[in-house]
């Protein structure tokens, strides 16, 4: 099972750091990462594979919010699929 | 492989264009729940819903959480009470609707639907003491929410029960008066309902439908809205093209949450329900979207014509996006729900007159609108009677939930909060029409073949 954890805001030290420290911690494997900035504003899409996820797939989901809210971050994780139907037929 | 800006653009509608699925209802028959005793079975109902749905909840948070997708609303709709109920030795329904909404308090979902008769040809017993019960029923519950079906194409319109329907309306009003009528705001009255709309106050589990069945309504008005303010200058074919490709990627995200719901609740997929619902949020309004079209106020002229658009262009675009589609379909335009629709009619550009207008190329009818108290039952009967032959003559759902909140006069402000907003009082032509109403029987069904 794919899902894509997706980071906007601004940018700061440790940020990818951060998050694949809370992914590894879970059994999350990071299967490709996309980072853009411009100017001072991050956007960051990691697509990770969620097979083997060592928790509820909640808890991995308020952590990653928990830790965005903390670091003034919007961060989330979606499972591939609601792309897949939006964006391909 | 899915590029940023698909994601992104997925992550922007969610987050500032108010994309959500509205609603996840689950259908439940009730039909092997009939019974001599009421109270034997009562406790059926309870015990199916209760089993049934009592995952209903739990699944859609799941979803919710794991698609990143806001599900605002879950929902029951139920075999209309009044086939149930006939079989037993019951008089008053009312209690039939509290052991409902004890069992959507138990599955923890925000409406259950289903206080229902179907008149359209005429009242069986059962019907004239569920219909003779809406009053208390409503205002003795908290999530039950009523319609009636008094017109059908293929029947003509019973208008021994639009009459009625007037009165049972006042009287729910008064018997909710405390709460702003609040009763009325989960009663329809409806012509060609459809027997699998996932939305309220309208949904029932009609006879044709499986034991049970998961449908799902989406909304999005807020990214038609978008799209829209993407091209300022391109004509109305260009304008349909950017609706039709939206409503095709919101209908994805509906069927995909519809298939996953039904797979993990162990239910048949019913239909999508293509309808831009609007709520009362800044961003999120049908009113709002014509006006992007070029309109200064929602009801100037040329409503009508930019309605019919949209409406055409979201069934054009969803119907591709999904492999059943059902229920209502369409642009919604409940005045109370809808931030754009209540400006319009608090700066007098919007009147029944032309809500009744823009009725006839939209579903599903003159909603959420809220009249002064003193406007009789009769008046009621009226709006009834002519919203429904609106849809009689061209094969369309409508209906009429409106709110004679006493004490209230046009201008008022009536909150209803949440979902249901707030809706400013407006003007009902109050000439008499006694005389037409209480002539009864029925309008016979309108001849088909020629159809101007």
């Amino acid at each position: 099972m794919k899902s894509f954890i997706t980071v906007i805001g601004h940018d700061t030290v440790g940020i990818i750091a951060s998050i694949a420290n809370i992914l590894a911690d879970r059994n999350v494997n990071i299967l490709d990462i996309n980072q853009t900035v411009m100017g001072d504003m991050f956007t960051m899409i990691m697509m990770v594979d969620t097979e083997k996820l060592s928790c509820q797939f909640a808890d991995l989901s308020e952590k990653l919010t928990e830790y965005g809210k903390d670091a003034g971050l919007s961060v989330r994780i979606q499972r591939e699929e609601i792309f897949n139907s939006m964006h391909r037929i | 492989m899915i590029r940023a800006d698909e994601i992104l653009e997925t992550i922007e509608m969610i987050d500032r264009e108010n994309l959500d699925i509205r609603t996840i209802t689950m259908g439940i028959s009730l039909r092997d729940c009939a019974s001599e005793s009421g109270e034997r079975s009562r406790q059926k109902i309870y015990d199916k819903i209760t089993r049934l749905a009592g995952n209903l909840v739990k699944t859609a948070e799941d979803i919710q959480t794991e698609y990143g997708i806001p599900i605002i609303n879950k929902r029951i709709s139920v075999t209309p009470i009044a086939l149930i109920a006939e079989s037993s030795d019951d008089s008053n329904y009312a209690k039939w609707a509290r052991t409902l909404d004890k069992a959507a308090a138990e599955t923890g979902v925000d409406f259950i639907g289903g206080f229902s008769a179907l008149v359209h040809k005429g009242y069986s017993s059962g019907d004239k003491k569920l219909i003779e019960s809406i009053p208390e029923a409503l205002s003795t519950t908290e999530k039950v929410c009523s319609s009636v079906n008094i017109g059908t194409t293929r029947a003509g319109l019973n208008m021994d029960a639009v009459a009625q329907m007037g009165k049972i309306i006042k009287e729910t009003a008064e018997l909710t008066k405390d709460r702003g009528a609040l009763g009325c705001a989960k009663l329809v009255v409806f012509c060609n309902a459809p027997e699998d709309n996932p939305f309220m106050a309208g949904a029932f589990h009609g006879v044709g439908e499986p034991e049970s069945v998961i449908n799902v309504g989406i909304s999005g008005p807020g990214v038609v809205q978008s799209a829209i303010k993407k091209v300022p200058d391109g004509d109305f074919g260009v304008v349909a093209e950017v609706i039709k490709k939206s409503a095709f990627k919101i209908t994805r995200i509906g069927e995909l949450v519809a298939r996953e719901a039904s797979k993990r609740l162990d239910t048949k997929f019913g239909i999508v329900d293509l309808s831009l619902a609007p709520t009362p949020a800044i961003g999120d309004s049908v009113a709002h979207i014509l006006e992007e079209m070029g309109l200064e106020k929602c009801g100037a002229p040329g409503t009508t014509a930019a309605l019919a658009l949209l409406n055409d262009a979201v069934k054009k675009g969803g119907a591709m996006a999904s492999s059943y589609v059902g229920g209502l379909s369409g642009s919604f335009i409940p005045v109370s729900e809808d931030a754009g629709m209540i400006d319009a009619v608090k700066c007098g550009s919007l009147t029944i007159e032309k809500l009744e207008a823009m009725t006839c190329v939209c579903s599903v009818g003159l909603d959420m609108i809220c009249i002064p108290g003193k406007t009789t039952a009769e008046s009621i009967s009226g709006i009834i009677a002519d919203e429904a032959a609106i849809g009689m003559v061209n094969h369309k759902t409508t209906a009429v939930r409106v709110i004679p909140a006493p004490g209230t006069d046009i201008g008022d402000i009536v909150e209803f909060g949440g979902l249901l907003g707030s809706g400013p009082v407006m003007n009902v032509n109050n000439y008499n029409n006694c005389f037409f109403i209480n002539r009864g029987g029925r309008i016979p069904a309108p001849i088909n073949s020629m159809r101007n």
